[in-house]
């Protein structure tokens, strides 16, 4: 049996479960901490391979550290699990909506504006409300829901002051009517293993888990699976979160991440995802 | 037989408030625990004598997620 690493920079419940999946499945897991590691880029990859597996599952939940991790294992011809385009492309909320945009995929309408000036452009031509979120970050931090010009002045000053540049990149999106859930999938390959509806707490308007969001089950329904597998597959495809609306018009992606966290997904569903997520892997070392 | 292991646990005290931590026995390495009482978030560590030490986990970044 080939070796299959599992990068990461903390054990959650997520990693744990994967784990104890390879030790069901009798797979030989080789855990690296990328916190206590370095790795050097002139060696002969054979070296990298015969250190790290042939087969590498990124799950650091630093998106950087994961992406340049991911960017040296497979320069030196690891397959990593998910690779380093899918990875930057899902990193990034504009490279993701460009890549739908480009498939033809349903996702609500984005407008990105460099400056205070272009926001507010920007924003007499969404209406008011609108969304305001970072291009790079997760389980809904920094994302505003935009009233008025007055909120918007007042995000945009605050965010100018954050020296972070990637803070002035302003990706703005109409606020669809929605019910107060959105469905989160997740993809394995060609396949939809699951979706649980996930509903914003009281008092709060974002669905993520992270933010106290909760979580049932979701029937997997044609229309569904068509859209997400073909969202799946236009930011390159491996093991991926695809984040779906109900809009008046039908199912709308509006995210897709890739260094996925399925506990949530996992209770409502009681879909066996991290020994799937496995056996996956050990397919792609058998092709 | 044990069905699930994470019902076996330890205890250690937690570094910042003194409280009980319970560890899971098949604890690893690079395995977060959090103090329930001070919220305190702690990565197991597990020495070349077996023995199980926290250390403060690393503070959240802008960049974490999924």
């Amino acid at each position: 049996m080939s070796k299959i690493g599992l990068m990461f920079d903390r054990i959650r419940w997520d990693e744990k479960s994967l784990i104890r999946a390879a030790t069901k499945a009798g797979v030989d897991l080789n855990l690296v901490d990328s916190k206590t590691i370095y790795i050097d880029t002139s060696v002969n990859p054979e070296k990298i391979i015969a250190e790290y597996g042939e087969i590498v599952i990124q799950r650091c939940v630093s998106y950087f550290r994961g992406l340049h991790g991911t960017a040296i294992l497979e320069n030196s011809g690891i397959h990593v699990i998910n690779n380093f385009n899918v990875s930057l492309t899902c990193g990034n909320k504009l490279y993701t909506t460009l890549a739908l945009t480009k498939a033809g995929i349903p996702t609500p309408k984005t407008l990105v504006a460099f400056t205070e000036e272009g926001v507010y452009k920007a924003l007499e031509k969404l209406g008011y409300p609108a969304v305001l979120k970072p291009v790079i970050g997760s389980w809904g931090r920094l994302i505003a829901l935009v009233r008025d010009k007055d909120s918007a002045q007042a995000i945009v000053e605050s965010r100018e002051q954050m020296s972070n540049a990637l803070l002035q990149i302003y990706y703005l999106q109409e606020y669809v009517k929605r019910p107060p859930r959105d469905i989160r999938t997740l993809v394995i390959g060609d396949e939809v293993v699951a979706a649980s509806y996930r509903y914003s707490p009281e008092d709060e308007w974002r669905t993520n888990v992270a933010r106290g969001g909760t979580s049932e089950p979701c029937p997997i329904t044609n229309e569904l699976e068509n859209i997400v597998l073909k969202a799946a597959k236009a930011v390159g495809g491996g093991i991926l979160a695809v984040d779906c609306m109900e809009s008046p018009d039908g199912i709308m992606v509006h995210e897709i991440n890739s260094t996925v966290e399925f506990r949530g997904l996992y209770s409502a569903t009681k879909v066996d995802i991290p020994s799937k997520m496995i056996d996956y892997a050990v397919g792609v070392v058998k092709k | 037989m044990k069905q699930d292991k994470e019902e076996y646990t330890f205890q250690i005290k937690c570094p910042e408030c003194d409280a009980d931590i319970e560890v899971p026995d098949d604890v690893i390495s690079g395995e977060i625990v959090s103090c329930p009482d001070c919220g305190m978030d702690y990565e197991a560590k597990i020495g070349a004598d077996g023995k199980v030490v926290l250390e403060q986990a690393e503070i959240e970044g802008e960049d974490w997620g999924e």
